[in-house]
Parts: C-alpha cells; structure tokens; sequence
C-alpha cells in the first residue's frame, strides 16, 4: 500500500505512537468542528456502535450541522427511532429532530448488493454488465457477508461525500460499519485489489480469452485439470467468464477503492473505535487502533460504551461482603444483606472496568476516551438517542 | 442427566458480546465427564479459546487442552481444542481426498488458495463447516485420529449463523454437480440431523433477545436444529419481589437498614443508607427489565438456562463453574 508521508498541516492532532499522552474526548469540540466532515465509528459486535453514530449524528444535527449517518443492519427499534422503514440506500429526512439553525439530519441504510450492481452498471457497458449481474460467481459475492459489506460501505461513503461535495447537501457523514474485525479490510482494498488483479491466477483464467498460448503453461493445465475434477467443468467455465467479464470493470474499481482510502486518511476525516469495558472488546479495539496507526488513519478517539454505573460512597467491596455475612449469620433474608451484596457486586465490576481502562490507557496513551454509562433499556425514539448524545458529550473522563 | 444425550455436535451461536466463546469453553468443559473426549473448535481467527484458557496461540492441530469438569465421583474426560482457518483446511482437504500431490502444490503457487478462501464467495464457510464436520464424523482418510464423544463449536454470530451451517445451499449455486455437491449434501445430513444442536447465548436486553428470536427462526426455516437458549449474564439476585417493588417504589424500611448497619458494624451513616438505596433501585429497574426479557424468552419455547453474571470477570475458575451451572442444570 502506497503511504503518502503526511506533508500538510493538520487541523487536528492526529493519534499516533509519537503522540503525547491524551486525556478526555471532547465529543462535542469534534463534531462542531466545520474541518470534521466523515466520521467512522469502528468496534466489535455488541458495543453499542450503531446506536453511539446515530447519537452522534443527532447531537452534531442539533448543534448545527448538516449530517447524513449511513447505518448498516441497524436493530429494527433504533431504524424506527430515526423513522427509516426500509433499506433503500436512499438517504430520508429523519423528522424531530429539533435543530433551530441550520442543522438537519438524514438517515440511511446500505442495501450492499443495489450499492455493488450499481458501481458494476457504472463501470461497463450495458451488455456487459448484464453478464456480470446474472454470473453466479458475482450473486454469491454480492450478497455474501464476508468482506463485500465493509467494501460497500466504503464505497457508498465516497459516493455520499462526492455529492455532499458538489451538491453542498451535507457537511457531516457518520459512518457505522460492519460489525468485525475485517470492518478494518477497506483499508486493504486497493492494494487486494491489485494483488488480484495482476497475481498469476487471474492472468491465467484470462489467457484463453487472451490469445497468446504460450501462457498455457504446464501449470495451468495441471490447475484447470485439478479444479474441474473437484468443481466440474461448468464452475470454471462460470469462473472464467465472471473474471474475463470483472477485469474489464476492475480498474474502475481500483481507482475508485484508492479514492476513498485518501478520502479516509484526509484530516477531515475521524475515526472513532468503540468498545464495551470487556477483555474482549478492548482487546478488539487496541487491534483497531494499531491499525489504524499503522496506516496513519486520523483517529481521534475511544468512546467504551456500556460502562457500569458508579457505586455512590466508598465502602469497599470486601467490608460490604464481611457486612452481609455478619447480617445473615442472625437473619438468613436480611434485606440490609441483600443491599449490601449488591453494593459489593457493583463495586467489583466497576473495579474491574476501571482496571481494564486502565491497562489500555498504559498501552495506548496517545488515545483520548469518553466513557458512556450503561443505559437500563434499549432507545426508542430521538429522546432515547439524545440522552446518549448528552452522555457521550459528557463522557469525558 | 442431560437434555441432549444424542448431540455430538453441539454448535454455540450468539449476538456479538453475549458471551459466546465463554459458554463454548464451559460447556466443553461440562461435556468432558469421566472417560469422554471432547473437541473445542473455532472458526473465527480470534485465538479466543487460546486466550480463555491462557495457552499459545493454536495452530491448525488438535491439541490437548485442559481436564473437563470432575464428576460427583472426581473423574473427568479430557477438552481438545482446535484453532480451524480456511487455508490449512482446504489444503489438508485436497490431500486428504485428492492426493493432488504436484497440482496441490500447484495451486497454492498460483494463487488459488488464497483466491478460494479469501475472494471466492460462501467457500471459506463451507471449508470451516467441512472441517467441523469432519471431526464429528471420522472415517477411514483420516489416519489415528483422536475420536471424539462430542464436539463444540465457537461458532459466528446469530445474525450469520444459518448461512455458516447451509453449506448445501452457498455451494449448490455454484457447483452443481460433483464431488463437492455430494460432499456438503451429507454434511448438510449431519447438520440437519438430531445429532446437532444450535444453541443461542443471549443476555436478558432487548437487542440480544430480538435477535436470539429471529435468528431462532431462521434456523427453523433452514430446517436446521435449534438447541437450547443460554441466558448469559444473569444479575444477582439478593433481593426478593416484594423487595424489589419496594425499591422501585422507594418505600424500603431506612431506620431497619441503618439499625442493621449499625448492627453489621459499617459505619457510614445517612449517607452510606442513600447510597444503598438508590442503588436498589436502579438494580431493581434494571431487574424488571431482566424480568420482562425473560418472559420472551420463555416463549421461544426452546429449552432455556441461566448463567450467572460474574462481577470479577471470566478466568479458568469461572469457567469451571460455569460448566458445573450447565451440567447441574442439563445443557451437558
């Protein structure tokens, strides 16, 4: 991958390992930045991260911005919450939102596979690109999970921020992306892209159709032979064709995936890795910001969602536990007990939170965070989503 | 006694951060009774059972992995674990059915490899089900292979969990005929077969529980066998009903609390007993939000079992007793 040494000027301090330690994320200093135009909520599955990028986008539409969020597979309550009804890869005016000024906030959904056929019908001919619309290799990728997701998303964000560019519609995009680790795989596109394109496989199921025969290697042959013993001779006739008909659509394809990774690695564009206070997911998130570190992708923040709530007083655990037993040593339901082992219950896991925090703030201290408390149900409606939005502006800490 | 005494094959789903890889590991440990042999698998490239059971990282190589939970009597089985990616399985595949020998060697030169397992849709799941299927199912290609009583998979997420395990259908598109069709038929028979359970990890919040709901049904639809609901993360539960409704409704008896206290020898005073309260209440709120998940729980009408909420995290002791959870309660 093609790393442009960073030459300009920032408007913001980008996350790096030459960083200086970092405290709290100044949620609403991020989004009430005019230089901040895409924002990326990146994270594991079941932190909370959909829900934390349209909170987002709210609380920038109700500051004054002009935000799109372009959700993927949002839970059907938080769909309604925002009035999206269907997946239509069309962004809607989401209503109630209660901005006095200039602000206002759209919503969307990414329908992957219309996202994919349109960049295919942008790329070839009519003829051909009916040829790859109907090839079974190109309807299994399309509509399969694993990587087309995190492709697609991308590029509808490039293409969301072309038009904002030229119409002038938005000034912010809050992207959600797909729940796993290859969310991060956009990253990699173009220079995957590449390697496929130019690698010695593809270059060999195009040589028939290319003419020169001296490329029938041995090799080849021995390839072809094995994959139709094991696939039959239609997978790779279907194989074949769906290659021949992509390479002439590839190019376009790999412009457009080195487009949108500038796009990502431009200083108006923030990333933000969300986590719960679990091994698993702060492990999840130190993976994302390396790699975004490594690429040099303007990370600005860790947002940990789902935090317990702070236990009020300073009785420690252990004094709460030696309490409750002494109680129910005389009264085996004591109430006062049962109190008690709560308390110490709430107090541990709140220990132990702080702990993991902790621990990747030693590793990661150039990453600023906000911690968002635990809320008792799921949102509902925009009130649900600004309580968030308040509760992340004032997570800091 | 256990629920599932024909399952070999006992698949763990669940929504992202329910705990998943958790009751996998507790329940191949619970599985693991007095002489019996179990498999741990993962697919997903994490390392998480590595990491659950503080070990190196896996290779593509059953491993002995720890002792399973003692019996009444102190006897225990032993847990393997495997770490499965698609690459090694693909390739052990080929030598396993194909002898491909030169052309094996050939295609991984070319490409092909990586082209089948990173670019090539839908096979990458079917290489990691074959391999499971395969540790379930022996035969005679496999030379000296450790048999296994049962086999428990660490497996993706609800939202794709159907689409892993119908392998017939992600292959039947593309090969049509061939040994390949063949192949992921008879997997399909096992996975469709009473010999497999997909069970599903919630925890008691509405997202988790919609989609333990959903994806319940669309295992249903692809005529794949739905086990049982694990419901992860269970809140204590220190205080009773009547209690809970007096939290809620800030009517729990102070002066009683702050004699008890005294009694109990805290201090901490009127600020020690607000503090208590209002922490009851907000666990009692959260408690009937518990109460109200749990009722839609129960009608899935699906076998269902409750894990406690572990305050101090997982470690190898909390595994160990949850796996006694499961087995006192019949999963294992």
């Amino acid at each position: 991958m093609s790393r442009q040494s960073g030459a300009h000027t920032r408007a913001r301090s980008r996350v790096g390992p030459s960083g200086s330690p970092a405290g709290a994320l100044d949620v609403d200093a991020l989004l009430d930045d005019p230089g901040t135009r895409i924002i990326v909520c990146c994270g594991s599955g079941g932190v909370g991260k959909t829900t934390t990028s349209a909170a987002l986008a709210l609380r920038a539409a109700e500051r004054g911005r002009k935000v799109v969020v372009l959700t993927i597979d949002p839970a059907r309550r938080l769909a309604q919450s925002m009035g999206i009804k269907e997946l239509d890869n069309t962004p809607r005016p989401v209503s109630g939102v209660s901005a006095d000024g200039s602000g206002s906030l759209d919503a969307m959904m990414l329908d992957m596979k219309r996202t994919f056929d349109e960049v295919v019908e942008s790329q070839a001919s009519p003829e051909k690109a009916q040829q790859i619309l109907a090839n079974p290799f190109y309807v299994a990728l399309s509509s399969s999970f694993a990587g087309t997701q995190e492709y697609m998303a991308m590029e509808k964000l490039g293409q969301l921020y072309r038009d904002a560019q030229r119409t002038g519609t938005y000034d912010l995009i809050v992207v959600d992306t797909p729940p796993s680790r290859s969310a991060l795989d956009f990253l990699d596109a173009p220079e995957r892209l590449s390697s496929f394109l130019d690698g010695r496989f593809v270059r060999l199921m195009l040589a028939p159709a290319r003419g020169p025969a001296k490329l029938m290697t041995a090799g080849f042959s021995l390839i072809t032979n094995a994959m139709t013993k094991i696939l039959g001779a239609q997978f790779l006739k279907d194989l074949q064709m769906f290659i021949a008909a992509l390479d002439t659509v590839f190019g376009g394809f790999r412009q457009r995936a080195q487009q949108t990774y500038s796009l990502l690695k431009a200083d108006d564009t923030a990333f933000l890795v969300v986590a719960a206070p679990e091994p698993d997911a702060l492990r999840e998130a130190a993976y994302f910001v390396e790699r975004l570190t490594d690429d040099a992708m303007p990370l600005a923040g860790l947002i940990v969602n789902r935090a317990s709530p702070q236990p009020s007083g300073t009785l420690s655990a252990a004094e709460a536990l030696a309490g409750a037993e002494r109680l129910r040593r005389t009264s085996p339901d004591s109430l006062t007990a049962g109190l008690l082992r709560l308390h110490a219950d709430r107090t541990s896991m709140v220990e132990r939170e702080r702990v993991l925090r902790e621990q990747f703030h030693t590793a990661h201290p150039q990453v600023a965070a906000a911690v968002v408390p635990a809320l008792a149900g799921d949102v509902h409606d925009l009130d649900g989503l600004r309580r968030i939005g308040d509760l992340l502006a004032k997570g800091a800490g | 006694m256990s629920d599932w005494p024909k399952v070999r094959l006992h698949v763990v789903t669940g929504k992202g951060g329910t705990g998943k890889s958790t009751v996998a590991s507790a329940l191949a440990l619970a599985l693991a009774g007095r002489g019996k042999n179990v498999l741990l698998c993962e697919v997903e490239g994490r390392q998480g059972i590595a990491r659950m059971f503080d070990v190196d990282p896996l290779p593509y190589e059953e491993r002995r992995l720890t002792t399973g939970l003692p019996d009444d009597s102190g006897s225990r089985g032993v847990v393997h674990a495997l770490h499965i990616d698609a690459e090694s399985a693909l390739l052990e595949y080929l030598s396993m059915y194909y002898r491909l020998g030169r052309a094996g060697r050939a295609l991984d030169r070319f490409g092909v490899i990586e082209f089948a397992t990173t670019i090539a849709p839908g096979v990458r799941d079917v290489l990691l089900s074959g391999k499971v299927y395969e540790a379930v199912e022996r035969n005679s290609r496999n030379k000296g292979a450790q048999q296994y009583d049962a086999v428990v998979l660490d497996a993706p997420p609800t939202g794709r969990i159907s689409q892993f395990l119908n392998v017939g259908e992600e292959v039947s598109g593309l090969a049509k005929m061939g040994p390949i069709k063949s192949q992921s038929d008879t997997m399909m028979t096992l996975f469709r077969s009473p010999r497999t359970a997909v069970h599903l990890v919630t925890v008691l919040e509405e997202m988790p529980v919609q989609e333990t709901a959903d994806g319940i049904a669309e295992l249903r639809k692809a005529r794949l066998p739905v086990g049982g609901v694990i419901v992860n993360q269970v809140r204590p539960r220190d205080l009773d009903a009547e209690d809970l409704a007096a939290a809620r409704a800030g009517a729990l008896d102070r002066s009683q609390i702050e004699s008890d206290l005294d009694e109990a020898g805290i201090a901490g005073g009127a600020g020690l007993v607000d503090s208590l309260l209002f922490e009851a209440a907000d666990h009692a709120e959260r408690r009937a939000l518990e109460d109200s998940q749990r009722e839609l729980v129960a009608r899935l009408d699906v076998p269902t079992y409750e894990l406690p909420r572990i305050a101090a995290g997982i470690d190898l002791g909390a595994l160990y007793e949850l796996a006694g959870e499961l087995r006192k309660q019949g999963l294992a």
